[in-house]
């Protein structure tokens, strides 16, 4: 089970790496859409007795995350008539690395975090660590409003994966107003970015600051 | 019941504008309703007070507050005592509101004033009824607060709100030292009601801790002298029944509250009332000193109110002085003369507030410059700024004198039987007869550049008397005046129960105030100084009657013209000149060049000394530090971002254990 399980997420960090390495927005969105797929197995198969609350989370956030939001994301994104990300803050190479460095970080960290349960040698915490870790980065060198949303949906999937930790412990109502949550956030957002392309002719989060007072 | 008398009073007061807030902003009955609330339930609280002196101690009552171990009012002769000023000028103020600021000439904001008035007059009540350090910070507070909303009434004036703002920031400061001092008072007792503590229950160092606390914490309310800085302003820019009830009741209870704390706290050393009297001598001094050099009514007004704070400090401070050396005498004099002077300053300043708002209503300035010759056009008000000027300057046969008079015989006393720590009190009767003197001076310029001469101004010139709901408060205040300069006794056994109620010590019994003082004297005097006036003034008239009217000013002169006539600020010139090191007037004189000089004016303005010299310079620096700040706020969320992310990168990394690598790293 442990094998299956950290080949999973294995392959999530190399997701991250993958969306921050990628130009095209599109591109992107599915990456992270396969990556909260992805995650909807991990409920099934980190604990050992299959339970009904497991097994709603996973079909939930499959569905949410693997096939809701990233529909809406497209859908914003045709209406919006962009294709790829222009300028990045840093270039791609560079936030590969940066990431690379963020997921040795986690890695690094996770074994002194004082958590209260076993160690049982998983890759849950590091890949938790370095998924959120990403997200910041994406948020950060990001200028898009898209791109942002992508961030804060990996983000998202960080702490998704911290949750499965204690998926016996959280009950399921809790689990499901997170997705929730993060379905409502990304709908408002979705619309909201088309606003922000009207009113200012562009989705670049710079042109904001003219809000500020 | 009289406690209960006041509580109804109280409740009535704060629900008074109630009804006006349901109806039209056009309809004038809302304020109507209101004033008739406000003076009913202030003759209801004025009973209750009454009756509470005749009673003596009367038991306290449990207000239902479990948060806090359920909350006490009662009420006793200093509490009554404080009571009379609150519910008087309460009442008044209302009336005097009617016409002075109507609902109908102010729809935007005279229903907020009704709703604030009515607040203060309740928070300021409570407070003085409460025996408990919760039910003392709510009355606190929402006194502190509502007067903030009726400072800033006209808040589309942009000098208003900037006072407003100011006193707010200082009535924080202050309920929050009194927040401390309540915490210290709670942690040295062991409860939150303010009852006397016994001889050795606190250390030396608590005490003093407890009494900079409260005298920083009420000073800063009572506008003594260095904390004074946000009065000036926030009375100027008040509606002036709020700047009545501001400086003739408000500025009272932080008075009231160091009375009522210094007296909870046993043994004080003889330092504390050195300092009270000091204060009181400086913000005497230096309050009349920069009354003189304003050039806007109410603005004197608000600084020689800080003049008559540090005379009521002097008292206070001779009564600590007495009870620190066991000398019931002095303690008696200073207690009667502070008590008897915050009756005496909330009915004349109230008086003379009431006036200037007055001149305002029928001169539409402030400016005592713009003034001039009101006595043909605003007789009434004339009269009463007149009664009010006398009395403040402490002069017979009005009230100020006598409260004046108490605290002047307590120093002499001290002069006589104190030793040597006596014949240092004694500097302080030069001092106070120095205030005395500054403030005549100062009344008698704003008298004569308001009232006498000549019309400065077009304004001036077509001023016109104020309505009778206006005049009527006035002239029941000036009637309150000259019935305490006129029958002293009459105050003395009021002012021997509040005393009473003060004196900390049980096992011996104050002496009587008409022992110590000759108020039966002063009366008689008093008497026949008026009735000496009266003859005087029957006969001139009489001897006059075929004198012929002219014009002021019209001594042979071709064409006379209000230029050639002393200003305000030329009378107080050689004054203001003399207290320069204090005030630092600032004057824009012109440039006269060459044989026929192009016409010029010149100016001088006296800035406060505490809020424009040092707060303000302070703050702007304290602004250009935090400036600096502002480049870490640039408005991008990528930033922002990006500081959480540092943030929490600092905080993992605290659990890599370093120290463990390097070590593996030198063994190896």
């Amino acid at each position: 089970m442990t094998n299956l399980l950290n080949a999973i997420l294995v392959i999530v960090l190399v997701l991250n790496l993958f969306a921050l390495g990628t130009s095209r927005i599109l591109a992107v969105i599915r990456t992270v859409a396969f990556q909260g797929a992805l995650l909807g197995l991990i409920p099934l198969l980190a604990h050992e007795h299959l339970t009904i609350p497991a097994v709603l989370a996973a079909m939930a956030a499959m569905a949410i995350k693997g096939i809701a939001i990233p529909a809406i994301m497209i859908r914003a994104l045709r209406e919006a008539q962009i294709k790829r990300e222009v300028e990045p803050l840093i270039g791609l190479l560079p936030s590969i690395i940066l990431g690379a460095l963020a997921t040795a970080f986690a890695l690094l960290v996770s074994d002194q975090l004082p958590l209260a349960g076993p160690r049982d040698g998983s890759l849950l915490v590091p890949t938790s660590l370095a998924t959120v870790l990403v997200g910041f980065i994406l948020l950060i060198t990001r200028f898009k409003a898209l791109s942002q949303v992508v961030g804060y949906l990996v983000l998202d999937n960080g702490i998704f994966i911290f949750g499965m930790l204690l998926i016996e412990a959280m009950p399921l109502v809790v689990e499901m107003g997170v997705l929730l949550d993060l379905f409502v956030g990304i709908f408002v957002i979705c619309i909201i970015v088309n606003h922000i392309n009207r009113a200012f002719s562009s989705m670049d989060t710079r042109r904001l600051v003219s809000l500020k007072e | 019941m009289p406690l209960e008398l006041v509580l109804i009073a109280i409740c009535c007061v704060s629900a008074s504008a109630l009804p006006g807030l349901c109806m039209a902003r056009s309809s004038v009955w809302g304020q109507r309703i209101a004033v008739a609330v406000m003076v009913g339930a202030a003759i209801l609280g004025l009973a209750g007070a009454w009756s509470g002196f005749s009673l003596g101690k009367t038991p306290t009552l449990g207000l239902i507050w479990p948060a806090v171990g359920n909350s006490m009012v009662g009420l006793d002769a200093l509490s009554a005592f404080f009571l009379f000023p609150i519910f008087i000028v309460g009442g008044l103020g209302s009336i005097y509101g009617l016409g002075y600021w109507p609902q109908r000439q102010y729809p935007g904001n005279g229903r907020k004033l009704c709703l604030f008035w009515g607040l203060l007059v309740a928070g300021m009540a409570l407070l003085v009824i409460s025996r408990h350090a919760m039910a003392f910070l709510l009355g606190w507070e929402v006194m502190a607060l509502s007067a903030y909303f009726l400072i800033s009434t006209q808040d589309y004036r942009q000098e208003c709100r900037r006072s407003g703002w100011t006193y707010l920031i200082a009535t924080h400061v202050s309920t929050l030292t009194l927040f401390a001092m309540f915490s210290l008072w709670r942690w040295a007792t062991g409860s939150f009601s303010l009852q006397p503590v016994a001889g050795q229950a606190m250390s030396r160092e608590v005490m003093n801790s407890l009494f900079f606390l409260s005298l920083i914490g009420f000073g800063l309310k009572a506008g003594m002298m260095p904390l004074h800085f946000w009065l000036p302003g926030a009375h100027a820019n008040a509606p002036s029944h709020v700047s009545a009830m501001l400086s003739g009741v408000m500025l009272k209870m932080g008075i009231y509250g160091l009375v009522r704390f210094l007296s909870l706290l046993p043994d004080p050393p003889a330092v504390w009332g050195e300092l009270i009297l000091a204060l009181g001598a400086v913000s005497g001094l230096l309050g009349i000193a920069f009354a003189i050099g304003q050039h806007d009514l109410k603005r004197l007004l608000a600084y020689s109110s800080i003049e008559n704070i540090g005379i009521m400090l002097m008292g206070l401070g001779l009564a600590m002085l007495g009870r620190s050396a066991g000398r019931p005498e002095w303690v008696v004099l200073g207690m009667a003369g502070c008590l008897l002077h915050v009756w005496n300053h909330s009915l004349f300043k109230s008086l003379l507030f009431l006036s200037a708002g007055s001149v305002v209503h029928g001169g539409h300035t402030r400016q005592i410059d713009h003034l001039g010759g009101l006595t043909r056009r605003m007789p009434w008000t004339s009269g009463m700024f007149l009664l009010g000027v006398v009395a403040i300057c402490g002069l017979p046969p009005l009230n100020g004198f006598v409260s004046e008079l108490l605290v002047y015989l307590g120093l002499l006393r001290s002069g006589t039987t104190g030793g040597a720590g006596g014949s240092a009190v004694v500097l302080a009767i030069p001092v106070l007869a120095m205030i005395g003197t500054l403030a005549l001076a100062c009344f008698v310029n704003v008298y004569s550049a308001v009232f006498l001469g000549l019309p400065r101004t077009h304004a001036a010139e077509d001023a016109h008397e104020s309505p009778l709901t206006m005049r009527g408060p006035m002239v029941v205040l000036a009637a309150g005046c000259a019935t305490i300069g006129l029958a002293p006794v009459l105050v003395g056994p009021i002012l021997d129960r509040a005393i009473a109620n003060w004196w900390s010590d049980t096992s011996s019994v104050p002496p009587s105030l008409g022992s110590l003082a000759p108020l039966g004297a002063v009366g008689a005097v008093a008497v026949s100084l008026v009735a000496l006036i009266l003859a005087l003034t029957v006969g001139l008239t009489l001897r006059n009657r075929r004198a012929r009217r002219v014009g002021t000013w019209d001594c042979g002169y071709a064409h006379p013209t209000h230029h050639m006539q002393y200003t305000a600020s030329s009378f107080a010139q050689m004054i203001v000149a003399m207290f320069h090191w204090a005030l630092r007037p600032r004057m824009h004189r012109p440039r006269i060049e060459g044989p026929f000089p192009q016409p010029s004016r010149m100016h001088s303005h006296v800035d406060d000394a505490v809020l424009d010299r040092l707060l303000l310079p302070a703050s702007r620096c304290v602004q250009r530090w935090f400036d600096w700040f502002h480049r870490f706020q640039q408005g991008l969320t990528q930033h922002y971002v990006l500081y959480i992310l540092i943030t929490v990168i600092l905080m993992l990394s605290t659990l890599i254990p370093f120290n463990e690598f390097i070590a593996r790293l030198f063994a190896r």
